[in-house]
């Protein structure tokens, strides 16, 4: 890839590839551990003309980007557990409106305030299902610094092509991890915008899906006058309660998702000869899964690997293939185990599964997973 | 010649939701008006709005309009200027919105006295959940969730306004539409954070319970219960008693937000330039 090689935190090359995304705004509100990414782009957007603010909290943080994406901005508000709590109602908000945006949760430890300083993997679930009511959920996992930056970009572009938030997870380890990456030049890496109307402002609908599932925006203040609204609407984006366009609005939301997965799914799938066990992980515990699997390929147990970089929509599929070969598949997060109940649910029994879960603030360490998949051979 | 509303409500939208006798209509035709004298572009304006009887105001209205979540329109409103602050940007919202549920919202948009005119809708109730009692309901006074009496004191929005730092901060009635219009037309005009509070009635699930009277009834309430600024700069504090005070009660220039940050992009800039 061509560009500048920079030896960078997650969490700076998180503000980074937003920056390179086209990234105009950021609302936040300060939290550990990813007040880097607010402190980089406080110091940044104003450079190139966007706008940084910090408000009052975290609800109003995301608030502010939506409101700010209305107007047209790529926005990005970042944050960890207990203010992902709290975005949570706007999140809603910003699928039910289809405005895109862009949301990173640096997880830590624990419920509630927990181990503001320590790991965790605690927050895949809600990243999911957090927000009240059915609503699609586009969430990336990066696993080194190089992805983060990758994958932030590619986090603002769904977001603006599918029109709607799309998550980051990363956690305390990556984010605070330096590695040397490369910051592509201008160019190297598609950017994508949303769509706008091409048809005249009298006839513009904000949610017109006759060219295709995601409606084009108008930006407010673009002659496009409309309104938007959390209540169920019609293609008008005026309320209406008549069950025969709430259920298809509904169902098209989730649509959106589930016929694009083709840009959306994104994942590693390693495969050895032989091999009875696999292992499927995310984020930072993938990295000690895969060093891992090289010290039992070492020891003559060769280990099949799974690794979803986009965590929703899950990449069932290989999954499903990895448990059609292995006996046993591995999955190791650092929390009490949730994202187990993804991969249960894929395999259709096909295969056994067992966790390796730490909640303690350490890594989940390669020697962890070793231990297990030697018992298990 | 009477005025023409047409041009700036939304074809087919009416009629609106709230309930016979409500005075939230008089406080949107005051609004109309004051958006017409002041002469704002529909395209550059954004009317964001919260949840309840007054967030639903918005929907009826020719502009660019913003239907938010509980409480929250003044946050989303921000993050609109914020992204293009030659933006008109108001906000409207109930009582209970604005100053409960809303309440961290509206003290720091204040603070930061950015170029937003709020506009509260206050009738002392949460009317679109059927009358539990809001941060303006008066001591004492019956509501859903008051059985027995309020035991809580209410916000003066005007004080509350003040101490939090806007700088165009007034409050008229529906009994007195023209001063409230033209509040509303000043506050927009003003540059800087503006505050009107609009007090107003909600004879079906305040009025009736509290024995307030017809709905005409709690409109001339203002009349009699309210004395204006500079008015009561002649009465004594026995005669004040019980009285709600009307009109202007600041209008200051200061700094605004956006005005501020664009001397953050041109020093960020500069320092670029400079190396």
């Amino acid at each position: 890839m061509k560009g500048k090689e920079v030896f960078f935190q997650g969490n700076e090359a998180c503000a980074e590839g937003a920056l390179y995304a086209g990234c105009r705004f950021f609302g936040g509100y300060p939290i550990t551990p990813s007040t880097e990414i607010a402190e980089i782009l406080s110091n940044r957007l104003p450079k190139i003309g966007g706008a940084f603010i910090q408000m009052e909290d975290e609800i109003a943080a995301m608030a502010s980007i939506i409101g700010a994406s209305l107007v047209g901005k790529k926005s990005l508000t970042a944050t960890s557990g207990p203010g992902m709590s709290l975005k949570l109602e706007n999140l809603g908000f910003a699928c039910i409106t289809e405005v895109p945006c862009v949301i990173v949760n640096v997880m830590r430890g624990g419920p509630s305030t927990g181990l503001p300083t320590g790991p965790g993997q605690s927050d895949v679930m809600q990243a999911k299902w957090g927000t009240h009511g059915d609503h699609p959920a586009v969430v990336l996992a990066p696993a080194s610094v190089q992805e983060i930056f990758n994958e932030t970009v590619r986090a603002f572009n769904l977001a603006e092509r599918l029109r709607t938030p799309v998550i980051l997870l990363t956690d305390e380890i990556i984010g605070h991890m330096r590695e040397k990456i490369v910051i592509p030049e201008e160019g190297v890496l598609e950017i994508w915008d949303r769509s706008r109307p091409d048809c005249s402002p009298e006839e513009f609908l904000p949610y017109d899906t006759s060219k295709g599932i995601v409606p084009p925006m108008a930006d407010f203040g673009s002659g496009y006058r409309h309104h938007v609204t959390g209540l169920n609407h019609d293609a008008s984006g005026f309320p209406t309660n008549k069950p025969s366009l709430v259920q298809p609005e509904e169902e098209r939301l989730m649509a959106k998702v589930t016929e694009n997965l083709d840009i959306i799914e994104k994942y590693e799938h390693l495969k050895k000869d032989g091999a009875k066990v696999g292992i499927v992980a995310y984020g930072s515990s993938a990295r000690s899964a895969k060093a891992a699997i090289k010290q039992a390929e070492e020891e003559g147990i060769p280990v099949d690997f799974v690794r979803p970089i986009t965590l929703w929509p899950y990449p069932t599929e290989p999954t499903l293939e990895m448990a059609g070969k292995v006996d046993v598949i591995i999955v190791p997060e650092m929390n009490l185990g949730q994202m187990i109940d993804e991969v249960q649910r894929c395999i259709l029994g096909k295969a056994r599964v067992i966790g390796v879960n730490r909640v303690d603030g350490d890594p989940i360490t390669p020697e962890n997973i070793l231990e297990k998949i030697r018992e298990v051979v | 010649m009477a005025f023409n509303y047409d041009k700036y409500m939304r074809p087919g939208k009416l009629p609106h939701i709230w309930c016979p006798g409500c005075a939230h209509g008089i406080v949107m035709k005051s609004i109309i008006r004051a958006l017409d004298r002041v002469g704002l572009d529909k395209d550059r304006t954004v009317i964001v709005s919260g949840i309840g009887c007054a967030s639903r105001m918005p929907g009826y209205v020719d502009f660019n309009t913003l239907h938010t979540t509980h409480g929250r329109s003044l946050a989303f409103a921000t993050g609109v200027k914020m992204a293009d602050p030659s933006l008109n940007v108001i906000c409207v919202a109930g009582d209970g919105d604005s100053l409960a549920i809303g309440g961290n919202h509206f003290i720091h948009a204040c603070r930061r006295n950015i170029d937003i005119t709020m506009i509260v809708f206050n009738n002392n109730i949460y009317g679109m959940t059927g009358g539990q009692f809001s941060p303006t309901t008066p001591h004492g006074k019956l509501a859903s969730t008051t059985p027995y009496g309020n035991p809580d004191y209410a916000f003066d929005v005007a004080e509350l306004s003040m101490g939090a730092g806007a700088t165009y901060v007034s409050r008229g009635t529906v009994y007195h539409a023209i001063p409230l219009e033209r509040q509303i037309a000043d506050g927009i005009t003003h540059k800087g954070f503006s505050v009107i509070d609009a007090l107003c009635t909600c004879p079906t699930t305040y009025g009736r319970r509290n024995k307030l009277g017809s709905p005409i009834d709690m409109i001339l309430w203002f009349k009699d219960n309210t004395v204006g600024l500079k008015a009561a700069q002649k009465l004594s504090p026995e005669e004040l008693e019980g009285k709600i005070l009307t009109g202007v009660f600041r209008n200051d220039i200061k700094p605004e937000y956006c005005e501020e940050y664009q001397k953050i992009i041109e020093m960020a800039q500069g320092a670029v330039a400079g190396g």
